[in-house]
C-alpha cells in the first residue's frame, strides 16, 4: 500500500527536476535568513544560484554536528519563535545538545512521512499502534503518534520503560502494532516469558523499529519472538525525526528515503568527496521543505550504501541499507545518541572533576548496558577517609547521567593507573 | 593533639589489599592498627603508622590514591563504660563520629579508641576539659 502515490511513485527525473527547484528555494531562503549558513556560503565563495543542479550541491559546505551545537539553543532556526509550534531537543549539558524547531507545517510534513510509513507497513486505520517509542525531547514517541493519528489508526501512547505495564496492555488492549527500539522489543519479549505470557499469541501483526543499529540476526529473533513483521525505520531528530526513510512490506531489502523531502548524498567520511550512488560512504542529508530549521548538507555520521535498483513496491524512490556503522565515535545506547565527550563534559563539570575514566558498552539480556569506571583522583578522594563521599560521588556522576543524557549508567570508581591509557570506549556488542 | 591516619581508596578485587601491606611491608613500616571500610565496589582502608610520611609516599609510589586523614586518639580504661563516657560528652556537644576503631594498649590495662569527628579540634577540645588522655600523634606512632 501507498500513502501519497501522486509523490511516492513520482518517475525519478521528475524526483529530480522536483529536488532542484526546491533546493534552489531552500538555498535561497537559507542564505537570507540563517546568519550561519550566509557566513558558511560566503566562505566558500558560492551564492544560493551557483547551484543549478544536484551534481552543483558538491560546492555547498557541509554543515556538521558541531555547527549545531555551537549555535545552541536557536541559532539555526529560520522563522521567528512565534511561527515555532515544538520544540525537540538531543541529550546533552548545555551548549553540547542541539534543538530541534517544528513549524506549524513542519509538523504537517513529519506526520505525513509517518503516515507514509505506516501505510508502507501494511498499517490502516483498522490497527491499534502500541508505540514504545520514548515521547518527550526524543523525536520517537511524538514523531509516530502524529501520523499514527494521521491514518486514523488507533494509537497507545505508551513511551519507554515499565516493562511488566507495557506487557499488560500488549494482552488487554490487543494492539496489532508495535513500535520501538530494537533492543526494547526485545528485552519486552524476554520479561513477558518471565511473566509466563505467550508473546506470539498477543494480536501483534507488524512492528516497527528503529532508533538503534540491528541487524538481520536481531530482526530474526524480534519476528521469531512475537510473531511478527519486523520493518525497519530511519530517522534523524537533527533532519526532522522519524519517517526519513522506511522499508516496505513488500522489497524488505532497504529504506525508501523520501527524496521529494530531503536529498540524500554518499561521501567518502574523510575526503568529503561525493560518491557514486550505490557506493558505502556517510549519509549526507539535505531538507527541501523543513521550514524551521533546514539543513543544507548535513553530515550524519551514519555509514550506509544507496541502493538504487527498482523495487517491487513501486515507489520510486531510492533505498538505503541499515545503518550498522559509524565514521565517528557516536554510542547509541538504548536508542539514545551519545558522544564520549558529553560524558567527559559531565564528569569535569562536577567541581572540575578530571578523572580517567573508561565506558564499556555491552548488553545485558537485550538491552544496552553502560559502565562507566571513573579512576579516583585527589578531588574525588578527599581527606576525610569516608566511604560516604565517595558514595556522593557516584551517585552526583549517575544521577548527572539520567538527568543530562537520559541514560542510566553504573559507576565504578577505580584505582588510579588501572585504566588503559587511550582507550576510553570499549563496545563490546556486536551487529 | 590530632593523629594523622593514612586512608587508602581499595577497589574491591582480589590482590588489592595484599598489594598495599605488601608495599607497607617492603618500606618496613609497621601498622599499629587499622580499619577496613567496605561497599560493594570499592573499600577504604584506614592505617595508623609509625612513620606516616613514608607510608604515604610509598603507597602513592605504588599507585595508590592515600589521603591523611585527621582523627583523635583517646586512651580509656579497658572496661566497660569506657567508649560510652567519651560519647556522652561528645554527643552533648553535637559533635558527630563519622567512623571509630580502637584497640587495646600491650600492657592490657587501656583501651585506644580511634575517633574520625566531623569537627576534630572542638572534640579535643571538649574531650581535654573533660579531662579525657587525648593521644597525641608522636606518642601513639611509637605505642
Amino acid at each position: 500500500m501507498i500513502y501519497n502515490e501522486e509523490f511516492e511513485t513520482m518517475p525519478r527525473e521528475v524526483i529530480k527536476s522536483l529536488q532542484v527547484k526546491r533546493l534552489q528555494q531552500v538555498l535561497e531562503r537559507v542564505y537570507h535568513t540563517v546568519g550561519f549558513y550566509k557566513k558558511s556560503f560566503d566562505a566558500a565563495k558560492i551564492k544560493p544560484d551557483d547551484i543549478k543542479s544536484i551534481t552543483d550541491m558538491k560546492k555547498l559546505p557541509f554543515i556538521t554536528r558541531k555547527d549545531l551545537r555551537d549555535n545552541y539553543p536557536f541559532g539555526l532556526f529560520s522563522v521567528p519563535m512565534s511561527s515555532i509550534v515544538r520544540l525537540h531537543a538531543s541529550s546533552g549539558t548545555s551548549g553540547r545538545s542541539a534543538v530541534f524547531g517544528y513549524t506549524k507545517r513542519d509538523i504537517e510534513t513529519w506526520s505525513d512521512l509517518i503516515a507514509r510509513c505506516l501505510v508502507a507497513a501494511g498499517i490502516t486505520k483498522n490497527d491499534i499502534i502500541h508505540n514504545a517509542f520514548g515521547y518527550g525531547l526524543f523525536t520517537g514517541g511524538l514523531g509516530l503518534h502524529y501520523g499514527a493519528e494521521k491514518i486514523g489508526a488507533s494509537v497507545i501512547p505508551m513511551s519507554g520503560g515499565n516493562a511488566k505495564r507495557q506487557i499488560m496492555i500488549l494482552q488487554d488492549f490487543g494492539p496489532t502494532v508495535i513500535c520501538s527500539t530494537p533492543s526494547y522489543a526485545l528485552h519486552l519479549a524476554e520479561e513477558g516469558n518471565a511473566l509466563g505470557v505467550d508473546m506470539k499469541s498477543l494480536q501483534l501483526r507488524v512492528g516497527i523499529f528503529g532508533a538503534e543499529p540491528w541487524n538481520k540476526a536481531t530482526r530474526d529473533e524480534i519476528e521469531k519472538a512475537f510473531g511478527i513483521t519486523a520493518l525497519d525505520l530511519f530517522g534523524l531528530s537533527e533532519v526532522i525525526g522519524p519517517g526519513m526513510a522506511m522499508e516496505c512490506l513488500e522489497g524488505r531489502n532497504g529504506m525508501h528515503i523520501f527524496e521529494d523531502h530531503f536529498i540524500v548524498e554518499t561521501i567518502n567520511p574523510k575526503t568529503g568527496e561525493v560518491l557514486p550512488e550505490g557506493e558505502e560512504g556517510e549519509l549526507v542529508f539535505t531538507t527541501l521543505t523543513k521550514e524551521a530549521g533546514p539543513l543544507i548538507r548535513y553530515r550524519t555520521g551514519d555509514i550506509s550504501r544507496l541502493i538504487t535498483e527498482p523495487c517491487r513496491c513501486g515507489r520510486s524512490h531510492v533505498k538505503m541499507e541499515r545503518v550498522l556503522k559509524r565514521s565517528d565515535d557516536m554510542l547509541i545506547i538504548r536508542g539514545v545518541n551519545i558522544f564520549p565527550s558529553q560524558i567527559e563534559a559531565i564528569l569535569v563539570d562536577i567541581e572540575g572533576l578530571q578523572p580517567n575514566y573508561q565506558i564499556i558498552v555491552d548488553k545485558v539480556g537485550a538491552l544496552d548496558s553502560l559502565d562507566l569506571q571513573v579512576e579516583v583522583n585527589e578531588k574525588i578522594f578527599s581527606d576525610s577517609g569516608s566511604v560516604k563521599e565517595l558514595q556522593k560521588m557516584e551517585k552526583r556522576i549517575i544521577k548527572d547521567m539520567t538527568d543530562y543524557l537520559g541514560i542510566t549508567a553504573r559507576v565504578k570508581l577505580v584505582e588510579p593507573n588501572t585504566l588503559k591509557a587511550g582507550a576510553k570506549i570499549i563496545d563490546k556488542r556486536h551487529y | 593533639m590530632k593523629v594523622e591516619q593514612i586512608s587508602v581508596f581499595l577497589e574491591n578485587k582480589p590482590g588489592s589489599l595484599e598489594h598495599a601491606t605488601g608495599a607497607l611491608k617492603d618500606a618496613n613500616i609497621n601498622i599499629r592498627t587499622l580499619s577496613l571500610a567496605e561497599t560493594v565496589d570499592f573499600g577504604i582502608l584506614r592505617l595508623i603508622v609509625n612513620d606516616v610520611e613514608k607510608a604515604n609516599k610509598v603507597l602513592k609510589d605504588n599507585g595508590f590514591r592515600v589521603s591523611k586523614t585527621p582523627v583523635v586518639a583517646v586512651e580509656v580504661p579497658d572496661k566497660p563504660g569506657g567508649l560510652h563516657s567519651i560519647m556522652e560528652v561528645v554527643s552533648k556537644e553535637g559533635i558527630n563520629v563519622e567512623y571509630i576503631y580502637a584497640f587495646v594498649e600491650k600492657s592490657g590495662q587501656n583501651a585506644v579508641i580511634i575517633f574520625r569527628f566531623d569537627n576534630p579540634e572542638k572534640a579535643i577540645e571538649v574531650l581535654l576539659k573533660h579531662n579525657f588522655k587525648v593521644v597525641p600523634g608522636a606518642q601513639l606512632y611509637d605505642f
